[in-house]
């Protein structure tokens, strides 16, 4: 039931959003993964990252594709959860840690070692909308423990606009996608979080965004 | 079946298909005798043609409410495609948004039929009104820039392109050869036509630039090529789509053509002043919509007031 509900809500109400309210300008699409265990990496500006991330993927991909979120946020009240568990189906992790606590990455590398794709906001929060924050190192620890999973940078430019942090108001906009080459573990966790950020910041350099201030 | 279209309609609808086979088999020749050239963009705007050309004939016969309707999305892609590549205000947001909702309005006056309506709302009302809701927010930084290009958007992608679905719902008794959706075509048409000659004459003949700050690539030659072969085109086609006269429709062709190179410019000004070579990615080997429905912007509103002043 759950699952169908899941393959409704992503084949036919958000693809409607995405592709004929919004639009997507997609560049490289090919460089996406076609099979897990795969991460995707990508900037974070709005909701609709995650919706316009799925929406890339077949529909065959969509029981293995789950994004990972902050369980501080989406996990507060009843139905909320449920629907995000269940609908778009998030993976939850801890934000912060306390001592003591379990590894808080363990969810994911127990997924990729299910062969799920996993699409992660390295940001960890929306922020300020088309502003790109520091990156967190949490990827980095997640590449080194399955060096050999791709880990693929997607750099998101207009959801921001189209509805921002606190707006409940969709307007829509034509959105960039652009696709990167898979990243390589580089052998160490800060090297590794240099590229990513190098990687992203060319991505950006891709696409001539009109001011939007 | 039984289409809410005329049969000349229907016969002229079955000619753009065989314009489009020739430029297909002409493509397949082009390819065949030289494999070595890249081709990838003809290819592509061909084949971008097909797709565009079945979407028109499916929304055309359908009905004619499902026809004004398409024109409506057709607004709405190109109206986000403009304020995806010019520059806006944040604070601007749930304007644009208002901007937005002009078009179901817009095309709403168009399907009832309420001319006085549809020709005053954009330039009165929603000028009046969009400014107002920008001074409730308060933002006065680059006021001035964000009414003009807000403003200038609607009327060329919503008020301009309107004008065409109103074709539509012009009493079909004075045009008893094409009725209202032979108008459409003969306009759609030829602005069409008018580009896809311009470009060829050029292609072939041009050496003279005739406006080279704003489209390098576009010659006299190619321009006055243009202008004759859509003269010519109107003037054979008037009979069978519309109630032009030979002498009227020597002027509508030499109205369209003229006008339809100038919207091309004007649209390429644009895009230039932003940095942009195409406005989007939407049809593959045009551009974005705004590349496709430029000349439109200009040749529907001018054919519309010409032929309403002379016949309706």
């Amino acid at each position: 039931m759950n699952s169908l509900l899941r393959f409704v809500f992503y084949g036919v109400f958000i693809r409607l959003v995405v592709l004929i309210v919004l639009g997507l300008n997609v560049r490289h699409r090919e460089r996406l993964p076609k099979a897990g265990p795969a991460i995707i990496v990508a900037n974070h500006n709005s909701h609709l990252d995650t919706m316009v991330l799925m929406s890339l993927f077949p529909l065959s991909l969509l029981p293995k594709l789950h994004p990972v979120a902050a369980m501080d946020y989406f996990l507060t009240s009843g139905f909320f959860s449920w629907f995000t568990v269940k609908v778009v189906g998030i993976l939850p992790i801890k934000r912060t840690v306390s001592r003591g606590d379990d590894n808080p990455l363990a969810p994911c590398n127990q997924a990729i070692a299910d062969g799920q794709l996993l699409i992660i906001f390295p940001e960890g929060s929306r922020g300020e909308p088309e502003q790109m924050q520091s990156l967190k190192g949490g990827i980095a620890r997640l590449a080194e423990s399955n060096p050999t999973v791709p880990v693929t940078p997607v750099f998101l430019h207009g959801l921001g606009k189209a509805l921002p942090k606190g707006e409940t108001v969709l307007v829509p906009f034509f959105c960039d996608v652009f696709v990167g080459e898979p990243l390589p573990w580089t052998g160490d966790r800060r090297s590794y979080m240099r590229q990513l950020d190098e990687r992203m910041r060319q991505l950006a350099a891709e696409g001539n965004f009109p001011s939007w201030e | 079946m039984q289409f809410h279209v005329g049969t000349n309609v229907l016969v002229a609808l079955g000619g753009l298909y065989g314009i489009l086979l020739i430029a297909s088999v002409w493509v397949a020749i082009l390819r065949w005798s030289e494999p070595e050239k890249d081709r990838t963009e003809l290819i592509q705007r061909v084949s971008s043609w097909w797709v565009i050309v079945s979407v028109f004939t499916a929304a055309m016969l359908m009905s004619r409410n499902v026809s004004v309707g398409f024109f409506a999305f057709v607004s709405f892609l190109a109206l986000k495609e403009y304020f995806s590549i010019i520059p806006t205000r944040r604070a601007d947001r749930r304007v644009l948004f208002w901007a937005y909702l002009v078009i179901p309005v817009q095309y709403y006056w168009v399907a009832q039929a309420w001319y006085g309506m549809f020709i005053i709302f954009v330039p009165v009302y929603v000028f009046l009104l969009l400014p107002m809701r920008m001074v409730i927010i308060g933002e006065t930084k680059e006021f001035l820039r964000a009414a003009g290009t807000l403003h200038w958007g609607i009327m060329t992608l919503v008020f301009g392109i309107s004008h065409i679905a109103y074709l539509l719902v012009l009493p079909e008794d004075k045009n008893p050869a094409g009725g209202s959706a032979g108008l459409v075509l003969f306009l759609i048409f030829l602005t069409e036509f008018n580009d896809v000659s311009q470009y060829v004459w050029g292609k072939t003949l041009g050496r003279n630039k005739i406006i080279p700050k704003v489209s390098p690539n576009k010659t006299w030659e190619g321009f006055l090529g243009g202008v004759a072969t859509t003269t010519v085109l109107s003037v054979l086609l008037s009979s069978w789509l519309t109630p032009m006269s030979y002498q009227v429709a020597l002027m509508a062709g030499l109205l369209i053509s003229t006008a339809g190179f100038i919207g091309d410019v004007t649209i390429s000004a644009l895009k230039r002043d932003i940095g942009l070579k195409d406005s989007g990615s939407m049809l593959p080997g045009h551009g974005g919509i705004l590349d496709r429905i430029d000349s439109l912007t200009y040749t529907a509103p001018l054919f519309f007031h010409f032929i309403y002043y002379l016949y309706y």
